[in-house]
């Protein structure tokens, strides 16, 4: 209660000096232009049903701006032709050493994760577990040269290839979901188990209509570096500092309220904030 | 002139009705309609025979042999420097122009990259106008999909229809004379991550088209349409079981390897055959006697080779299939289990050669990974094999086994900087058709010289998904040049001359019987070269930076004319055409840094042009 009576007098704050202006001229309303790709839950479609979304509303809502999207598929040239065009201003959600943008603070952190039937009773948590090499264990594609997921790498590092089965993060675009596909494989029992990234696979498996069961997967970081765990953050142009600063001070404020709504669409957390969920 | 054209157009439209007449029947090969025109020359419609005529041009590659070369002499070595422009048109479209332009009877052809707009010209009028247009509205969607910029590579003439594909996997079949489409087929699926980008190629009474997109998992494929109707006739699948490749009892390859059940299934782990890559984006050539159909697939994907091991049979290598059936003949694999995104897709040139005292009817092909092959084309037996750029990724062919010899220390891996490996992704050629003169009896080959080191790793992000890979950054080769406009004598396997170039020689080329040779470069230099000595005879600075196909043909007024289209892109132009941020030296895959500089020597825009002697002749 008083949380949000502060909000609401922080709010009226920053919009009085707005109605001054409004006596002298119509101050333009801001816009929130966003970059995101209409087909691809749980970040963001759309429908506005995306988790990316609902950060972009409240962002927006914050700023008493409107949100306007400009819609691209997320595959290569999706930077390229929405933010670096100057079609769009803010990226919701990139790994925060993402280079192609410049990244607030990271907001989470997440984690690559095992995905297997819970009536099987696996309880995968780790690369080096022997039982790996006689399971079917599917894995995310990404693309030839030497690109691929980290579990993709290393399991070739340590020999396992037969056994490995790839389904291409793009996915089957005309799908609702595309990025579904390797959770239906666990849950059809096409595959004993994936290793997935922890965002879709969590939001996936709770649809799923068997139980399943996500482990993070350790080690975090396999020798000599394939990190399975990655910070993201929202990203800008790089010579956007100061819409950047803005964003910071939003993570940071409405942290809280950002939680809740990773929580809502169980996205795996491997920070500060919520468990990993299962 | 105008009574000549409008004859034609009559007899064309009587080609149209007794066409309507012949679908009404079961389909058929008997040779499709053609007309006779007043002043003589049968109108003829079967590219089988227009390919001869030095005239038109009627596929990019000019014939089946895929020589690029043309018999017309007006334009020479002595007098090819008063060429001038005769005629400019702008596409307004700015991605890369890789297309050739069609010439068919007093009509020029010319489609553009995305959005796939096929445009018709009236060449027997001044000023050339535009007879229509035809948009086959390709989905924006399309570009988000297209790896390498948002090219097509050019479209066929046959039975009075233009054929060509557009970006979001379609074949499409316009009418010639009308610009109303016939029929138009969805072959590739974006949404899978395939798209369309090469030119087809039209034998009898089929339509060949392939698939792009080993990037993004999908299985490559080369289709056969009926020209009529569209309907599909056959597909062979470039990986997976025997019945999908269509690989039967007509199938002798030439080396043990490529003998055996399956082998598109078992030279891969578990099930990554099915999204293995081995598209069909590049050239495709056929011999009429031996009745054969030639073309290469590309590189194996998404997988990276630690995670493939085998040789991911049938990537990376050339088919030769019945035409009718689509039943394979030989197959040969330039790059078993390819480490360095080697596509095997480049065009397969069929000439015969004396070779040792005897005629060789051979295939030839300057391969991504260095080499130049000349292969028995009835056969597929490697006749030699011979580094035409800096390499030391390979060390040539075993001819007794027929494989790629590799070099363990310029292997890619992960975690490990390798530097110095030649020749880089690219290639020491990419798709960049070379031509072939039975004059001279040399092959002019448009190339890179290009070397990459491996460097590192960093986070990446797409569809939701943090990854990982190492950078791989280009660089010029040995030299300090980007390019090379090479002169190769293919049965003494050795360069007559070389041309330096800054950047990679990225456009097509062409040869002549005036003894010249003409090409574009990145930075927009279209030029003409002696086909003997290489000596620069002519060039013209282009609008853009010239990465399309330059032709030779008659005009209405029964001269020479030579076009090309201007306009940067493609994969290494992306850096221009679609404002790649050069500092990122692995911005467009390694590119950046290989071509920090193409940006101050050209800008982007689609223009073609028209060349003659005209007042000088």
């Amino acid at each position: 209660m008083t949380r949000l009576s502060g909000l609401a007098a922080a709010a009226l704050a920053l919009t009085l000096p707005l109605m001054a202006c409004h006596e002298r001229a119509a101050a333009p309303e801001r816009v929130l232009r966003v970059c995101a790709d209409p087909n691809n839950l749980p970040y963001s479609n759309r429908a506005e049903e995306g988790f990316e979304n609902r950060i972009a509303s409240l962002l927006a809502a914050d700023r008493h701006a409107r949100v306007v999207y400009t819609w691209w598929a997320q595959r290569r040239g999706y930077v390229r032709n929405t933010l670096k065009a100057g079609e769009c201003d803010v990226l919701i959600g990139v790994p925060t050493s993402f280079e192609l943008a410049l990244t607030t603070r990271p907001y989470y952190r997440s984690t690559y994760v095992f995905v297997a039937r819970r009536d099987r009773h696996l309880h995968l948590a780790s690369l080096d577990d022997p039982r790996l090499r006689r399971m079917r264990i599917a894995v995310q594609m990404v693309g030839d040269d030497f690109a691929n997921t980290p579990p993709a790498h290393a399991l070739s590092t340590r020999g396992m290839t037969r056994n490995v089965v790839g389904y291409p993060v793009y996915g089957d675009y005309a799908r609702p979901h595309p990025l579904s596909g390797i959770v239906d494989a666990v849950e059809r029992g096409d595959v004993d188990a994936a290793i997935a990234w922890g965002p879709p696979a969590a939001y996936f498996a709770r649809s799923s209509a068997v139980p399943l069961d996500l482990t993070p997967v350790t080690p975090q970081i396999d020798l000599p570096f394939l990190p399975f765990v990655f910070d993201m953050s929202m990203g800008v142009r790089h010579s956007d500092k100061a819409l950047r600063d803005e964003l910071d001070d939003f993570l940071v404020r409405r942290k809280t309220d950002i939680d809740a709504i990773l929580a809502k669409y169980a996205v795996p957390r491997v920070d500060a904030g919520e468990e990993p969920s299962s | 002139m105008s009574a000549w054209r409008g004859s034609v157009f009559v007899l064309q439209l009587l080609g149209a009705v007794a066409l309507v007449a012949c679908q009404r029947q079961t389909l058929d090969s008997s040779p499709p309609a053609s007309g006779r025109a007043l002043n003589g020359h049968v109108r003829d419609t079967d590219p089988a025979r227009l390919q001869n005529d030095d005239g038109q041009w009627v596929m990019p590659a000019k014939n089946y042999s895929g020589t690029r070369f043309s018999g017309l002499d007006e334009i020479n070595s002595s007098n090819v420097s008063r060429l001038g422009v005769v005629w400019t048109f702008s596409t307004g479209v700015t991605a890369g122009h890789e297309a050739a332009p069609l010439v068919v009877g007093s009509t020029m052809y010319y489609v553009s990259p995305w959005p796939n707009i096929l445009y018709a010209f009236d060449l027997g009028t001044p000023g050339y106008p535009l007879l229509w247009s035809y948009d086959p509205k390709p989905l924006g969607a399309a570009k988000g999909v297209a790896c390498c910029d948002m090219v097509n590579r050019g479209a066929a003439y046959a039975n009075g229809t233009i054929f060509f594909n557009t970006l979001d996997g379609r074949t499409v079949a316009v009418d010639a004379t009308t610009g109303q489409p016939k029929w138009i087929t969805q072959l590739a699926d974006i949404n899978k991550g395939e798209t369309i980008t090469m030119a087809p190629l039209v034998v009898k009474n089929h339509v060949f088209v392939g698939n792009s997109g080993g990037e993004f998992g999908v299985r490559g494929w080369i289709t056969a349409l009926d020209i009529d109707s569209g309907r599909i006739a056959w597909r062979a699948y470039s990986t997976g079981p025997d019945k999908d490749v269509l690989i039967g009892p007509d199938f002798k390859p030439f080396y043990a390897a490529d003998r055996g059940r399956d082998l598109g299934l078992t030279t891969w782990p578990g099930e990554a055959w099915k999204i293995g890559g081995g598209t069909v984006w590049g050239w495709l050539s056929y011999d009429p006697e031996a009745d054969l159909l030639y073309y290469g697939t590309s590189n194996p994907g998404p997988w990276n080779p630690a995670q493939r091991p085998g040789d991911n049979k049938w990537t990376a290598g050339m088919f030769a299939r019945s035409p009718e059936t689509g039943a394979a003949r030989w197959f040969y694999q330039t790059s078993p289990h390819d480490l360095f995104d080697h596509d095997g897709v480049n065009e397969i040139v069929l000439m015969d050669l004396q070779m040792n005292g005897t005629t060789r009817k051979v295939l030839t092909r300057a391969d991504r990974n260095g080499l130049f092959y000349v292969i028995d084309r009835l056969t597929g037996e490697v006749l030699s094999a011979t580094p035409f750029a800096p390499v030391n990724s390979n060390k040539g062919v075993d001819l007794k086994t027929g494989r790629l010899i590799p070099v363990k220390e310029k292997e890619p891996q992960l975690n490990v900087v390798v530097r110095d490996i030649c020749p880089a992704a690219p290639g020491a050629k990419d798709w960049q058709p070379m031509a072939f003169s039975p004059k001279t009896g040399l092959v002019y080959i448009p190339h890179n010289n290009l070397c990459m080191d491996f460097e590192g790793m960093s986070a990446s992000y797409i569809a939701g998904t943090p990854y990982v890979g190492s950078e791989a950054v280009y660089k010029a080769g040995p030299g300090g040049n980007r390019g090379f406009f090479t002169a190769w004598d293919p049965v003494a396997a050795k360069p007559r001359w070389q041309i330096k170039e800054n950047f990679p020689a990225w456009s097509g080329a062409l040869a002549t019987a005036g003894d010249v040779v003409f090409y574009g470069t990145m930075e927009g230099w279209f030029k003409a070269v002696d086909a003997k000595t290489g000596q620069l005879l002519w060039r013209f600075k282009c609008a853009s930076g010239v990465v399309g196909q330059p032709i030779a043909f008659k005009g209405p007024d029964g001269h020479e004319y030579i076009a090309i289209a201007a306009g940067i892109g493609g994969w290494p132009g992306a850096i221009v055409s679609a404002d790649l941020d050069p500092s990122d030296a692995t911005a467009g895959n390694g590119w950046g840094a290989a071509l920090a500089d193409l940006k101050k020597a050209t800008t982007k825009g689609g223009v073609l042009y028209v060349f003659s002697l005209g007042n000088s002749r």
